[in-house]
């Protein structure tokens, strides 16, 4: 389809500018800041010809590249993108560039060695996303701690070493179990690929084993509640750049890893235990919501909004059980996932805006208490309309993206049940309360403290970091089309996999799933 | 019985071996102080010619010879380079200490020569009587070694445990030997495998033989309950001797359990697997919990070592050609990684001083990046984060026991590795996040040990990303 091969040089360009970084060292810092920022850009305008060249009217895997890599083992460097994982690597390469304009000026311990860990970390992610082979996957997926790992610890604040190994091991915790229900699969199915594991037929124990392996994999990773402490440690500690890469594209790795893996392969898994999910998504909304509203650091509060978001995420995904099992609704189980997508990447603009804006402050004042701010909008014009912003964007008004998402899985969520809806709804009071609390105690009001009435506002590279990210808030929350058009065809497909019952013939009478006609041939078949 | 010039070739290495350990024995006689450092150059040329030749006289069909009691297959040609490939290595990173210390003398290598060439034998033989004589050949040099710095208490007592716990693991092995031969009527073998193959479970002799074989393999490879003498030993010997004895010996020691529960005991299998699940399961969980429990970094890498052999033993008792080749596979990597730890302590020693605390890592990254980078690599693959090849082989490895329906025992494996992240983690946490002590003085290598060091740190980044060419010798050697 396409001569180049765009992803494998989407991968391996960023990886070898950041060793390239890294080889240049500390003595030219300006050079290789700015070869780093090269790199970065040549990332996301490659990326974009993945955007260009798609093909949304199918769910197919595109721009496929599939090279044996173990060939002992079946084990293949296999490549490709659909319309979910797509918008995802164009959201980690576009991240990516405000990472490295935001330790600009901040960072003067190492930066080559800073810089080349993000530049690293992009490619890394942007393999998570695009691997289509389990053990390269999984390989990407693991490599992706060592060097967040790194940047937590050496750049972060004082707890850093106790956030970075506690995430370490959250992480580690969650995937070995994968790895080992990877392992299984393949020897069922024969080969490592994910889609041959998409069409495997799997009994109902083997199922459920499976969907616990995935479910320890991708909730410590989202983070859902009750695996979650790891995330406002380490958010807190890490510098700015790593909570913006945390924020906006980690946590999204657990998301896309429910719907390439948990929903298509343990389907029926998936639907006699959509309860616990659901449940778990409900109270990181209402319970972690409250939390928020309680933190005194600024960094934490937006760490817990996050959880609080992602649990949209996770309650769109599985919500679609419901209603496709529920004989009185008719659709609505594609705007579950839809919704739960268009809110992973809304999450990625606006939770990496809020993280650079904190940033700024913290570059400014060394703290993030909220007590030690009051008053900046009359020292930081600039400033306080941009944390204005991206705080009613978080709340999720209309007209910003964050609204986008939040309506979708709402409005989902009433098909199948009205009390979840309800209790889903009071994220747009919870999240309204913490974080525009939040903006009032720290950007109106009297002037504090001599600290804030030193404080300079935004420089050039500040507002066009921010101001580039307020453009795609308000352009994804009016005209969320484009990306809508991308993923529909695989959104639309997948949840019609999600439909086929995938025990064998000796438990199909324990088949949860309705048998859709479609679905019903199909069965008929074997 | 008949001599045979042609039964020689096959041997070239060990022969070379010999010879180099002759040579620098007669020439460190005559050599002045100040050009003890031929002693390193000799070795080295002559492990180089060695491996040379290893490459020269394997491939092809396996031969049997002298009389059967050696064997050169593709077990051998691949045990036998990287045993040669880990000690080279080795040899490059203990110069300076050596010298620093006024240990560079010809002994340190002819006893290092001479355990290398018994490692060798095991690898080669194809009979239990070859298979002992090199074991003690090795043993004999490694205790020798670790009492090397002979002003050194802590180094007598390591030795002296060590050669106490090593005669019993070796009488405990003889004793198996001859019950095996009480029971087979032989010692070679082919002839064990099809006595064994007639009788089946049922001599009782057999099954007795067996038990003391495997306690003989588990002291040899210090898995647990067998394996207290490691950190003792690994603590109290001079660290050039550690690296020598914990990097290529391992390998040594899976040539060992293959070559007799594999070619002379594969039909009781079901025997053994049953054993070495109790030790690998023992392994793995009490090496990887008291290695937190350690300061002392030589200690911790020791129980480190512990944990690994349960992951090696889970290939060997899957009992598949999969499963071998992964043991095979996991042994190699594990004595490229070892070298590369007890190497970066060795760079990080000095005149009257040797890194043994974890303290003593910290700041390595601000003392020097490169080296701090490569030792990072070696415990992100102790670990077995990917890319690097640490995965690799403990992916192959679950693999092998997940095919023969086995999860629960992968399970517990992953379980204690994620255990055992966490101080290979701290590891990393000295190197990267902590300041350097004040009176840390820069590093000074010379550019043959930095060139060793990247060929070795790198080397475990490329094969964990390009794993299929070992892999496929690996898998080839027991087809």
């Amino acid at each position: 389809m396409n001569e180049l091969p765009l992803l494998t040089l989407t991968i391996w360009l960023p990886i070898i500018g950041g060793l390239v970084v890294l080889a240049s060292g500390d003595k030219e810092k300006e050079l290789s800041k700015w070869t780093a920022l090269a790199f970065a850009i040549l990332t996301f305008l490659v990326s974009l010809g993945l955007w260009i060249g798609f093909d949304s009217s199918t769910a197919e895997m595109q721009f496929v590249e599939r090279v044996s890599w173990i060939p002992s083992f079946n084990v293949e460097y296999f490549l490709g993108v659909d319309g979910i994982s797509m918008p995802l690597i164009v959201l980690t390469t576009f991240i990516t560039i405000f990472v490295v304009i935001a330790g600009w000026e901040v960072i003067t311990y190492k930066p080559s060695q800073y810089l080349a860990a993000f530049l690293i970390m992009d490619g890394v992610m942007v393999g998570v996303f695009s691997a289509l082979d389990a053990v390269l996957f999984y390989v990407f997926w693991e490599a992706m701690l060592i060097p967040m790992f790194i940047i937590i610890g050496v750049w972060g604040g004082p707890n850093r070493v106790y956030a970075t190994i506690k995430f370490f091991l959250y992480t580690f915790f969650g995937s070995v179990f994968m790895l080992v229900a990877l392992i299984y699969m393949y020897f069922q199915s024969g080969s490592f690929s994910i889609l041959d594991f998409h069409t495997l037929e799997l009994g109902m124990k083997a199922q459920i084993l499976i969907f616990i392996a995935f479910l320890l994999a991708f909730a410590v990773k989202v983070p859902m509640f009750p695996v979650h402490t790891w995330l406002p440690d380490a958010h807190v500690e890490a510098p700015t750049g790593g909570s913006v890469i945390l924020a906006a594209i980690m946590l999204k790795i657990g998301g896309y890893g429910f719907l390439r893996f948990s929903l298509p392969i343990t389907p029926d898994a998936s639907a006699s235990l959509d309860w616990l999910i659901i449940a778990l998504s409900l109270i990181a909304i209402v319970y972690i919501g409250f939390v928020a509203l309680v933190q005194q650091d600024m960094k934490k509060l937006i760490a817990y909004s996050s959880i609080a978001h992602m649990g949209f995420v996770t309650l769109g995904f599985f919500i679609v059980f419901s209603i496709v099992t529920n004989p009185n609704v008719s659709g609505g189980s594609v705007m579950g996932i839809e919704g739960g997508m268009v809110q992973m990447i809304s999450h990625g603009f606006i939770s990496g805006a809020l993280f650079l804006c904190v940033g700024v402050l913290y570059d400014r004042v060394h703290s993030r208490e909220i007590a030690d701010y009051g008053g900046v909008i009359n020292t930081m014009p600039w400033f306080g309309a941009f944390m204005v912003y991206f705080a009613m964007a978080n709340a999720g008004l209309p007209g910003t993206s964050g609204f986008v998402g939040e309506f979708m899985v709402i409005l989902a969520t009433f098909r199948a049940d009205f009390w979840w809806a309800f209790l889903a709804a009071t994220t747009l009071i919870l999240a309204a309360a913490f974080t525009l609390w939040m903006v009032k105690r720290v950007v109106f009001g009297e002037v504090k403290n001599d600290k804030v009435a030193a404080l300079r506002d935004l420089d050039l590279r500040e507002r066009i970091n921010l101001g580039v990210l307020a453009a795609a808030v308000l352009a994804l929350g009016l005209w969320p089309a484009p990306l809508m058009n991308v993923m529909h065809a695989t959104v639309e497909n997948l949840v019609e996999q999600v439909q086929i019952c995938k025990l064998p013939a000796a438990e199909r009478g324990d088949c949860l799933l309705p048998v859709s006609e479609r679905v019903a041939s199909t069965l008929n078949q074997d | 019985m008949h001599f045979d010039a042609a039964n020689l070739i096959p041997i070239l290495p060990e022969i070379t071996l010999l010879i180099t350990a002759s040579v620098v024995l007669i020439a460190d006689l005559y050599l002045k102080e100040q050009d003890k450092g031929r002693n390193h150059t000799l070795t080295l040329v002559g492990l180089a010619i060695a491996i040379v030749l290893t490459g020269a006289v394997g491939g092809g069909e396996p031969q049997v010879f002298f009389d059967g009691n050696l064997i050169r297959d593709d077990v051998t040609d691949l045990l036998r380079g990287a045993i040669l490939i880990v000690s080279l290595l080795a040899f490059v990173y203990v110069r300076s200490w050596l010298q620093d210390r006024g240990m560079l003398v010809g002994e340190f290598y002819v006893l290092a020569l001479l355990a290398i060439l018994g490692m060798l034998i095991m690898v080669s033989a194809n009979s239990f009587l070859p298979l002992y004589l090199g074991l003690e050949l090795q043993a004999l040099s490694l205790y020798a070694l670790v009492a090397f710095d002979r002003d050194s208490q802590k180094g007598a007592e390591a030795a002296m445990k060590y050669f106490v716990l090593g005669a019993l693991g070796s009488g405990m092995l003889l004793y198996g030997i001859s019950m095996i031969y009480g029971a087979t009527g032989s010692i070679e073998f082919a002839p064990v495998a099809q006595a064994v193959a007639e009788q089946g479970m049922s001599d009782k002799v057999l099954v007795f033989g067996i038990a003391f074989l495997v306690i003989g393999i588990g002291f040899k490879f210090g898995a647990v309950p067998f394996h207290m003498w490691v950190p003792d030993i690994y603590e109290g010997a001079p660290t050039p001797a550690v690296l020598i004895l914990g990097s290529a010996p391992k390998i040594a020691a899976f040539a060992l359990a293959i070559r007799m529960l594999v070619d002379g005991l594969q039909s009781l299998h079901p025997d053994w697997q049953q054993m070495l699940v109790i030790l690998a399961v023992l392994s793995m969980g009490l090496g990887n919990v008291v290695a937190i429990a350690q300061s002392n970094i030589k200690r911790m890498l020791a129980y480190s070592t512990i944990s690994h052999v349960g992951f090696i033993f889970l290939g060997l008792l899957a009992g598949s050609q999969q499963g071998y080749a992964s043991a095979m596979f996991y042994s190699i990597v594990y004595a490229v990684m070892a070298a590369g730890a007890f190497g970066i302590l060795l760079i990080l020693s000095r005149e009257g001083f040797d890194a043994e605390r974890l303290e003593d890592l910290k700041g390595l990254n601000d003392r020097d990046a490169w080296y701090a980078a490569m030792m990072a690599l070696v415990m992100f693959s102790m670990a077995g984060v990917p890319p690097t090849v640490g995965f690799m082989a403990k992916l192959l490895v679950l693999e092998a026991v997940i095919r023969i329906d086995m999860v629960w025992l992968a399970l517990v494996a992953v379980f204690f590795s994620i255990i055992g992240a966490f101080y290979y983690l701290r590891v990393v946490k000295y190197i990267y996040f902590d300041k350097p002590a004040d009176d840390a003085p820069a590093l000074t290598t010379t550019g043959g040990v930095r060139v060793a060091m990247s060929i070795n740190g790198l080397a475990l980044l490329a094969l964990g990303v390009f794993p299929a060419s070992l892999l496929a010798l690996c898998q080839a050697a027991f087809a």
